[in-house]
């Protein structure tokens, strides 16, 4: 990169949503900047590649927006770069004049009952990534070849997993998962989903167009178990999100079954109390109105939130799952850490839609750019310089691209669309110039 | 399946939900707001935002707003007056700046006094 001695070099850690609005942002106030986007994975994204379902492909559209920054000549994608590993964070900090971590949380939070740690009880965060075949989880030997499987959260994630197990294989197909993927789901023998909701039906958190679609599964009834209290009158709710949801609700409740193949029950009022064994996981035991029994169960997913992961380097509050920070700029005993910023869910905890992450990195951006103004930082190595004096396999944009290039042709011999590179040797071949 | 912006936006734009839209996709015409149906990613951010909850999804608008549904896709497949060729997808409402002017239905309606 031509660096004008003088432009500000900013670090952008993470390349999901709330990293690259926070780049767009940047990049928007015209100022002299160079930004590099550093991320563990040789792909971009995050989360819209690796944590939205592989049913909601318009949602995933959004990188076209995501993507722009990357063709400006100052901003560059430093992909299967891992800080921590390959870089220091000390060294990241001696590299540019600003950092910003946006690198998300990947930790599940956990239910805290008995019985958590059987087999064949999941995080959603685990079944999420490998049904999007995040290469973290390219080698997991899933089966579902149970009958039963229970999913415990309120919010879309739950949604998501219970529509993944709940679409045909002809559904699937019309997807971007590995091939691998598509064939443990071809030959998924589950039947009956389970999702269990501590909450009543008017306080969960289902975006009302997720919750809606679960009318629209080719072969998939859905069965729902109010808790004997009923939904309530949809025109009594004042926010028209849970009107929304309550209509939805109605709907099921009114809607005779088609004899699906497959069942997802909607488990309202229902608290677990216990994951039943002996050895691996045979059910869940909950509590619904004073009375407890037992759902019989294979799998358990739960997709109860996540939480960040403390980062190296940066102070991190246990509680609240985030790093300290004040608009962005992380705050260490009491004061604002120089040159050290965050954004997204390590900032603001793990919560909001996409779009939120628009406004959140817009402000993060803005307290960097206000930092920076008018104060040239010192003369510093080029990250390339660095890590070209150690053996790390670095995926520029370009080499993103031909990835994406190749994951598009992918699906072609099989009569699928776009198929996802799974594996991280794989990843690597396909974008290397060199293949 | 896109968010559509229906009647109650006509003479209010608020344009909250432009600063919510992760894909810049809501556009400004001269008395309305619409909702670009080639590039929302229904990811329904703007919904929650609109402070006179005008904005829907397009299987679930409001009894008697359904033709607001075909009208936020006119707005970008036809030509609008004053122009020679459909919006079609500009790629983005901020870069592109407002349009200044609206469909024939929105613009038919009365003004609020």
């Amino acid at each position: 990169m031509n660096t004008s001695p003088g432009t500000p070099r900013v670090a952008v850690v993470g390349s999901g949503p709330s990293g690259l609005y926070t780049v767009a942002a940047l990049v928007a106030s015209g100022q002299p900047l160079h930004v590099d986007v550093i991320d563990r994975l040789p792909t971009p994204y995050g989360l819209i590649r690796y944590g939205v379902a592989p049913d909601h492909a318009r949602m995933k559209a959004v990188t076209r927006v995501l993507a722009k920054p990357f063709a400006q000549g100052n901003v560059r994608f430093v992909g299967n770069v891992e800080i921590g590993r390959d870089l220091t964070h000390h060294e990241l900090m001696a590299t540019y004049d600003a950092v910003v971590y946006a690198s998300g949380a990947e930790r599940d939070r956990r239910l805290g009952i008995p019985g958590e740690d059987r087999p064949g009880v999941l995080g959603s965060a685990e079944f999420v990534r490998w049904y999007n075949g995040h290469p973290d989880a390219a080698a997991a030997e899933l089966s579902l070849d149970m009958e039963r499987v229970a999913v415990v959260g309120a919010g879309n994630v739950a949604l998501d997993i219970a529509r993944v197990l709940g679409r045909t294989a002809s559904e699937l197909r019309e997807t971007d998962v590995p091939a691998r993927v598509l064939a443990t789901l071809e030959r998924s023998t589950v039947r009956e989903v389970h999702i269990l909701i501590r909450r009543g039906p008017a306080d969960v958190k289902f975006t009302p167009a997720e919750l809606y679609q679960l009318t629209e599964l080719a072969d998939a009834d859905v069965i729902l178990h109010d808790g004997g209290d009923g939904i309530g009158d949809p025109e009594l709710a004042e926010d028209k999100r849970v009107r929304l949801n309550l209509k939805t609700l109605r709907s099921f409740a009114t809607t005779p079954g088609r004899g699906a193949r497959r069942r997802i029950h909607l488990w309202f009022r229902t608290v677990p109390v216990e994951i039943a064994g002996p050895g691996r996981v045979a059910g869940i035991v909950a509590e619904r109105a004073g009375e407890r029994f037992t759902l019989p169960a294979g799998l358990v997913v739960t997709a109860v939130g996540f939480r960040g992961v403390p980062v190296d380097g940066l102070p991190f509050s246990e509680s609240a799952g985030t790093v300290p920070n004040d608009a962005g700029r992380v705050v260490a005993d009491g004061a604002t850490v120089p040159r050290l910023y965050v954004a997204g869910w390590l900032k603001r905890g793990p919560s909001g839609i996409i779009g939120t992450n628009k406004p959140d990195g817009a402000e993060t951006a803005a307290a960097v750019l206000a930092d920076l103004a008018g104060r040239p930082g010192p003369a510093r190595p080029d990250i390339t310089e660095v890590l070209a004096q150690r053996d790390q396999r670095r995926v520029d944009w370009a080499g993103w691209l031909r990835l994406e290039a190749h994951e598009g042709t992918l699906g072609i011999a099989d009569g699928r669309g776009r198929v996802k590179v799974h594996d991280r040797e794989s990843m690597l071949r396909y974008s290397s110039a060199t293949v | 399946m896109p968010y559509v912006i229906t009647e109650a936006c006509i003479d209010v734009m608020d344009r909250s939900c432009m600063d919510e839209c992760p894909v810049d996709c809501i556009y400004e015409g001269g008395r309305k707001l619409y909702v670009n149906p080639f590039e929302c990613i229904d990811c329904g951010a703007c919904e929650p935002a609109c402070p006179v909850e005008a904005i829907s999804q397009d299987r679930a608008v409001p009894d008697g707003q359904e033709e607001f549904v075909a009208d936020n896709l006119r707005f970008f497949e036809e030509a609008l007056p004053g122009r020679a060729e459909p919006l079609g997808q500009p790629g983005g409402a901020a870069d592109f700046g407002p349009v200044g002017v609206d469909t024939e239905l929105v613009a038919s309606r009365r003004r609020a006094s």
